[in-house]
């Protein structure tokens, strides 16, 4: 893939998560994360997992964005956040955290990149090898998944009704 | 070619972009959707070390976080829900209700 492709996805991806964070308006913030997952979809695509992009659309962009979006259109009547901050002195500490943050992991990449050495290993066998791991080693964790999944709708279920009196 | 670190470093970016979305708003929703965007970053970050490795280990761990992202967002809102319905109003700064 060109550096090219990889700067405008990048931009578009770091763009995208920052009109999440900074815009007001929650409808406007979820479907800038759409962008942003459609975006990461086409990284894995670049990195040879077909699989996952695919999931990534699916699942993500898919069914947990409408999720939030209905979430969003039940709970929030018109404008959000509005009215003056009561806490504002303490918001505005998250700009020296997320530096620092940005500085440490900024550094922990730059530190790897010595060992960022000789020719990369040749690219797995997308789909039917993680099937086959999927299958194979992971299968127990695999059939913990499809538990938690139950779990989850059931715990939802019960939570979302409406007590009787 | 592009290097595997500069997917690194995107997914880092990303992931402190999502940090200061959970410090700085109110809303629980749009944090929810940070955090999200925290564990997309993450997940970027592990295709990108499978990708490295030549192995598909990595992909296969994302898909499991993809599996307990559903189960967490579906549980969450769930419980964003249920807030609502007890107070009508829509702000972390309200829950402070298990703070010592």
């Amino acid at each position: 893939m060109s550096v090219v492709t990889f700067a405008v996805l990048a931009v578009i991806a770091l763009g995208s998560a920052l009109g999440l964070v900074f815009r007001k308006n929650a409808i406007h913030g979820a479907l800038f994360l759409v962008v942003n997952l459609g975006t990461v979809a086409a990284l894995y695509l670049s990195l040879g997992a077909e699989f996952l992009a695919a999931a990534q659309v699916i699942v993500y962009a898919g069914a947990i964005m409408v999720l939030f979006v209905f979430a969003i259109m039940v709970l929030i009547p018109g404008k959000e956040e509005t009215g003056p901050d009561p806490r504002r002195p303490y918001r505005l500490l998250a700009l020296p955290v997320g530096a620092a943050l940005l500085a440490e992991l900024a550094l922990v990449v730059v530190a790897s990149r010595g060992a960022d050495t000789g020719a990369a290993a040749p690219t797995p066998g997308g789909v039917e090898a993680i099937g086959r791991l999927l299958f194979t080693d992971y299968l127990f964790p695999f059939e913990l998944t499809s538990v938690l999944l139950l779990a989850a709708m059931v715990g939802v279920l019960l939570l979302a009704r409406r007590r009787a009196g | 070619m592009v290097p595997e670190t500069w997917y690194l470093g995107l997914g880092a970016a990303l992931f402190v972009i999502g940090v200061v979305g959970v410090i700085v708003r109110r809303n629980p929703l749009v944090i929810f959707m940070s955090i999200e965007l925290m564990l997309n970053a993450v997940n970027l970050t592990l295709v990108a070390f499978g990708h490295r490795l030549g192995s598909p280990d990595g992909q296969a761990l994302v898909f499991f976080v993809m599996a307990v992202a559903a189960a967490e967002v579906a549980v969450g809102l769930a419980i964003i829900v249920a807030i609502f319905r007890l107070r009508q109003r829509l702000s972390v700064d309200d829950l402070s209700a298990m703070r010592w």
